[in-house]
């Protein structure tokens, strides 16, 4: 039998550790995050009250943004040296970019709700924009199962994973350029200039989504690598 | 804290967002853990088969195997 | 100059393919009129000309789907792309000639839909027509991509859509709205997405059909 299996106990701890150092760091600038947003930060002047899903929807876009990228850019990798594991850093990360991509849609549709009285609008280019990326990204899962495991699947997932990183600023440009002949732009959600104690509001909880996604991710990419590894011990004594 | 003009709805919207995101954070590790649970299942059930195989193995190789490749199992 | 020759090889066997077989186009001109025939009805008596104008884009999208989820079936069916992938020539010349076809493909299609459109509901526009040729090329270079993944997996006549239409939403976008306000700003963009997407698909082919 291998010893390869057992003989890295040294750095898992170290790999925990940093897991366990994330974690703690995630639960306090989430909790900062929330005691700022709602015992801190005053109303906004326009929007009232309900201005305070701002610092939740817009860092959990921006982080939906950062897993994407990530993702692609561990996909770029994947094509260029072939390292072991950037195929599956790839996508965990792309799921990762999934689940706060929904968040942004549910949070966005919510708020949407809140300010103008509907479920949702064609008229924010953010949720628009996050719409087609969740239809991008979901279909990025179903050819990733539709296809055996092996190199194919990989390279094949890395292209589409750059694919993406192309269709949003596109996307984005399209949906701009959409409005003119749709209809024309009714709402704005960037206000004036962010008032001094709003933007430290803001860019606390962007570091708790940031830290959120980097424990969530080393924790999923943790649990798949040990699957894996699983799966070999238990080929390797059968 | 919160102002008086702040209305019912506009509190109870803003506190829906923040347990949605909640909700998914926790679902999320809901389902990390079941994944870990099953794993753990599977690392058992693989020490039991190892555990197993050592047994069986131990009695026979000191009167079939040469002295010098006991240690190997 | 050898890849000239390369893809125009490959492309010329396309062709002649289907010309012997006579598959995809005519499921094409089919599909696509009664299309048009179901817009006719779906569209209530006041729609007016501009809906017509955004359900002309969604019968092109449809029509060059059809044959984007057959562009590499005969291929995959008889393991031939293997074959291609280990001929002395760049991988790239393979999605070329395989884009070239399509486009041929579509354009043969639009060549009877387009001035169908036209009878059947309002007249064209130059703007129009260019924007559908830039269209096409971008819609027919990153389709075949889609096209060569699709075919690799196990659903693959479910995957193509999937896959091909959140990429081909800017498409439409650029289409509508060359179609419906006439401005060549619109044509820059559907040029713009053609320049980006067509050379990422390029560069990136290789990688689909090489493990």
């Amino acid at each position: 039998m291998t010893l390869s299996f057992c003989d890295h106990g040294a750095v898992r701890t170290l790999r925990e550790n940093r897991l366990a150092a994330l974690a703690a760091l995630t639960f306090a600038l989430m909790g900062a995050g929330i005691a700022l947003v709602f015992f801190y930060v005053p109303n906004d002047a326009d929007q009232g009250f309900s201005q305070r899903i701002f610092y939740f929807h817009v860092p959990i876009a921006f982080t939906a943004y950062v897993c994407f990228a990530w993702g692609a850019w561990k996909a770029l990798v994947h094509l260029w040296k072939r390292p072991a594991g950037a195929d599956l850093e790839s996508y965990v990360a792309i799921h990762q970019g999934l689940v706060f991509g929904c968040l942004v849609l549910l949070t966005g549709s919510i708020w949407a709700r809140i300010s103008w009285g509907i479920w949702w609008t064609w008229s924010s280019d953010q949720l628009v924009l996050f719409l087609i990326l969740f239809l991008f990204y979901s279909a990025y899962f179903m050819l990733r199962y539709s296809l055996p495991p092996g190199p194919g699947r990989a390279n094949m997932s890395a292209v589409y994973a750059l694919f993406g990183v192309a269709l949003i600023p596109v996307s984005f440009l399209a949906i701009r350029l959409a409005k003119d002949f749709i209809h024309p732009v009714v709402f704005n959600r960037d206000g004036p200039q962010m008032a001094g104690s709003m933007f430290l509001t803001f860019c606390v909880c962007l570091a708790a989504m940031l830290s959120l996604f980097a424990t969530l991710y080393h924790a999923e990419l943790a649990g798949k690598r040990l699957d894996a590894r699983l799966r070999e011990l238990k080929e390797a004594l059968a | 804290m919160i102002p008086l003009a702040v209305t019912m709805t506009e509190v109870k919207y803003v506190a829906a967002v923040y347990l949605v995101v909640f909700l998914f954070v926790l679902a999320y590790l809901l389902i990390h853990v079941t994944k870990l649970q099953r794993l753990e299942r599977e690392v058992a059930a693989l020490a039991e088969l190892v555990r197993g195989r050592r047994a069986e193995a131990e009695p026979e190789p000191e009167a079939v195997q040469a002295p010098g490749r006991v240690s190997v199992g | 100059m050898t890849y000239v020759r390369d893809v125009a090889a490959l492309a010329r066997k396309d062709l002649l393919l289907e010309l012997r077989a006579k598959e995809t186009v005519p499921s094409m001109l089919l599909f696509v009129l009664a299309a048009f025939v179901v817009f006719h009805f779906a569209l209530p008596s006041g729609a007016g000309a501009l809906a017509g104008r955004g359900l002309l884009w969604v019968a092109i999208v449809f029509t060059a789907l059809l044959a984007l989820t057959r562009a590499f079936v005969a291929e995959r069916e008889q393991g031939l792309l293997d074959a291609l992938v280990l001929a002395p020539c760049d991988r790239s010349a393979i999605w070329a000639a395989k884009s070239l076809a399509v486009l041929a493909f579509l354009a043969v299609a639009e060549l009877v839909a387009l001035p169908a459109y036209a009878a059947f509901f309002s007249g064209l526009d130059e703007t129009t027509v260019a924007a559908v040729c830039l269209a096409d090329l971008g819609i027919c270079g990153v389709g075949t991509l889609i096209g060569a993944m699709g075919v690799a997996g196990r659903a693959r006549e479910l995957l193509v859509p999937l896959l091909f239409l959140p990429l081909a939403i800017p498409v439409v976008v650029g289409g509508v709205g060359a179609s419906v306000t006439g401005e060549p700003r619109y044509l820059g963009f559907l040029a713009l997405y053609d320049a980006i997407f067509v050379v990422v698909s390029w560069a990136s082919f290789e990688y689909v059909v090489v493990e």
